[in-house]
């Protein structure tokens, strides 16, 4: 598959600050990218690099197989969608979404026929005449996307565009996001510090830590095979347990936590007796259990109080302290119904395969 | 339905109950607006109409009747200095606008911090001085033994002192200078409100520096243009000290010729027509400036 983005050994920096630090990556045509990090981790810094707006110190961004060295923003085949939108409130949503063409010098009858028919593939037909402040959120939002899908960019960015909606929106505006990417096959790089927005819409996420990339991979081999600790605990919810290595037992480790929890997990290092490890459990991977015969055979189990019921629907969770170190633990609640009627303060008891319990050398998280 | 009419009935009891004393209330805030207004500007209007509607016609008695007014069209003189004081005044209004864009796009937009107040007072300094010292120091540079023409002696650019003072540009010089505050102001303020990522996301969709500030910037900074260019257009054609100093006896600006009737001629009744007519003339061109540019004169004045 041809490259639509490739960004070489691009380093960019801000007087002693450096923001993004020799970074590579690929991006392939039609795919949906996102580049997900904690804020001020460098993510806006490398959009404005790929866009223009910024030149590298070091390093080559190409476009389409073209080095964009020197090329100014508005001749390069890329378009940003902007976190606050950016529409302009001077302009009809029409005149907006035909800026572009405009710029072009294609004729007006032909702008009027685009405009109108890229409205109607985001859903506001018939929206040329309103004004912009006359539209809702999600409606601005379309026309922000509209505005640069109609000049038919090689790559659509987008930074960020769903932040300033409110929640119930962004779970709506984030399904047709991707509809519109499978719609349009345009390749979309899209930055977020929303997990769970990278997991569902993209096709490959980076995960971005202090102007590097920790992880490219599948939203699945994020979450079921991460590289780092810091992958581990930025990827979905996870347990996290710092202790000290006892055994090992071919890629399985004994580690005993400093409130004296010994636990087994897996790890792909090389670590010796004496070494300081992270271990993360993920809610779901914990089996939780009335009493020892509930859990499955061979896998070591736990006694907990339940400290606290988060119930959240099909996301329903439980904390326990296991007894007696008092270690907090987040268990996923199944959803069958079974322990609906858990109590606070009733014991339980929870284990896990240790196979699906991760763990990683301390202090390499860049926390 | 009930409820409604009876929560309607006590309203306009109370309302009834306290509307005089607030009424009073309101009333007295509003005295000293309502006192200034009337006594300051509404009174001297009315006196300065009725006596433009008077002529002399011998000493002591007087004829009412638009004879001032018939001078004014009668005498080329008089209508000549009408106009050129009104297109001078716009043409210095365009100039001061043209000048003061880049100078209050760069403390927008691209000044940060201690340059950016710095900039600012530099447009401020000149008042710190009084308006007839800072144009004596314009004739003191400009006259013909003054400092800019023996300077352009010794350089060898002319060979014998030139006289700068009493030209029509030099009079623009000094109004455009004196305007400059009155106009950098209102435009840092409407710039300042422009998000650059509207310019950026322009920048991005393929717009160019041209297309960006005619699509972009100008219409949001339309109030304030409109804003700035009212002030200034108002202050160029009241001025009087600038083009009768600069421009000496054959500046022909209207002020002039108010002032004259009122002191040397002490004919105040033309004088008043005169006054009047210039009243009228920059209300005709502000109103004119606002409906071209389809703005509205509340927006601007809030916006400024
Ligand atoms: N113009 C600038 N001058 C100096 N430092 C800057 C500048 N812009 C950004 N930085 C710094 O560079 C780092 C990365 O900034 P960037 O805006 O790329 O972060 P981000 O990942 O987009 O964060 P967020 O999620 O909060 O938007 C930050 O530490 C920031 O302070
Ligand atoms: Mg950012």
């Amino acid at each position: 598959m041809d490259q639509d983005l490739e960004v070489d050994r691009v380093s960019k920096r801000y007087n002693a600050h450096l923001a993004v630090d020799a970074l590579s990556f690929a991006v392939p045509h039609g795919s949906f990218f996102s580049i997900l990090g904690p804020s001020g981790c460098g993510k806006t810094t490398l959009l404005r690099l790929i866009a223009g707006f910024l030149e590298p110190d070091s390093g080559d961004v190409r476009i389409g197989g073209h080095s964009m060295r020197g090329v100014s923003p508005n001749r390069r085949p890329v378009n940003m969608v902007f976190q606050n939108l950016a529409l302009f409130p001077m302009m009809s949503v029409g005149e907006n979404v035909g800026y572009g063409l405009a710029r072009r010098d294609i004729a007006s009858t032909e702008i009027r026929n685009r405009v109108a028919a890229m409205l109607k593939r985001v859903g506001l037909p018939g929206a040329e005449g309103k004004r912009v402040d006359q539209l809702s959120g999600g409606q601005k939002q379309r026309v922000a996307i509209a505005r640069s899908l109609v000049l038919e960019p090689t790559l659509l960015l987008l930074d960020e565009p769903l932040g300033a909606l409110d929640l119930k929106l962004r779970e709506h505006m984030k399904i047709e996001l991707k509809q519109l990417q499978a719609d349009f096959g345009t390749t979309f790089v899209y930055i977020t510090h929303d997990q769970s927005e990278a997991l569902v819409l993209s096709d490959r996420v980076a995960v971005m830590s202090a102007g590097r990339f920790e992880q490219i991979g599948t939203p699945q081999e994020l979450y079921y095979a991460p590289h780092t600790a810091f992958v581990a605990g930025f990827v979905g919810a996870n347990n996290r347990l710092s202790g000290t290595v006892q055994r090992v037992d071919g890629d399985i480790i004994e580690l005993h936590t400093a409130q004296g929890l010994a636990l087994h997990a897996r790890c792909t290092e090389h670590v010796v007796a004496g070494n300081e490890v992270e271990a993360f459990v993920r809610p779901e991977v914990v089996g939780l259990a009335r009493d020892a015969a509930g859990l499955a055979t061979g896998t070591p189990y736990y006694t907990g109080r339940i400290e606290s019921l988060l119930f959240d629907g099909a996301n329903s969770t439980v904390l326990v302290r296991e007894q007696p170190t008092n270690t907090e633990f987040r268990i996923a609640l199944p959803q069958t119904g079974q322990f609906a009627d858990l109590r606070e303060s009733e014991m339980i008891v929870f284990g896990f395969d240790p196979e699906r319990a991760i763990s990683f050398r301390g202090g390499n998280d860049g926390r | 339905m009930a409820d409604r009419l009876r929560s309607r009935t006590t309203a306009t009891l109370a309302g009834d109950l306290v509307a005089p004393h607030m009424r009073l209330a309101l009333f007295l805030l509003l005295a000293p607006a309502l006192l200034w207004l009337l006594g300051l500007i509404v009174l001297p209007h009315v006196d300065l109409a009725v006596l433009s509607l008077r002529t002399r016609v011998a000493p002591r008695t007087y004829e009412l009747g638009f004879g001032n007014y018939r001078t004014f069209i009668d005498e080329p003189l008089y209508w000549h200095t009408f106009v050129r004081t009104a297109v001078m005044s716009i043409f210095a209004t365009v100039c001061t606008l043209l000048i003061a864009f880049p100078a209050a796009w760069y403390i927008a937009k691209i000044a940060r911090g201690r340059a950016k107040s710095l900039l600012f007072v530099m447009c401020l300094i000149p008042f710190w001085v009084s308006e007839t010292v800072r144009t004596l120091g314009w004739m003191i540079l400009l006259r013909e033994s003054g400092v800019l023409p023996r300077l352009l002696v010794e350089l060898g650019i002319t060979a014998k002192p030139v006289e700068l003072l009493y030209h029509d540009t030099t009079i623009l010089v000094g109004l455009v200078y004196t305007s400059m505050l009155f106009m950098v102001v209102p435009l840092v303020s409407a710039l300042e409100s422009l998000d650059d990522s509207l310019i950026e996301a322009a920048y991005d969709l393929g717009g160019n520096g041209l297309s960006i500030l005619r699509q972009i910037v100008i219409p949001h900074a339309a109030p304030g243009i409109a804003a700035g260019s009212i002030i200034v257009f108002m202050l160029t054609l009241g001025n009087y000290l600038t083009p009768t100093l600069l421009g000496g006896k054959n500046s022909l600006w209207f002020t002039e010729q108010i002032y004259t009737q009122f002191i040397t001629r002490f004919n105040w009744e033309q004088g008043a027509a005169f006054g009047f007519l210039l009243l009228v003339l920059s209300t005709a061109i502000v109103w004119l400036g606002l409906v071209v540019t389809g703005q509205k004169f509340g927006d601007v004045m809030r916006r400024s």
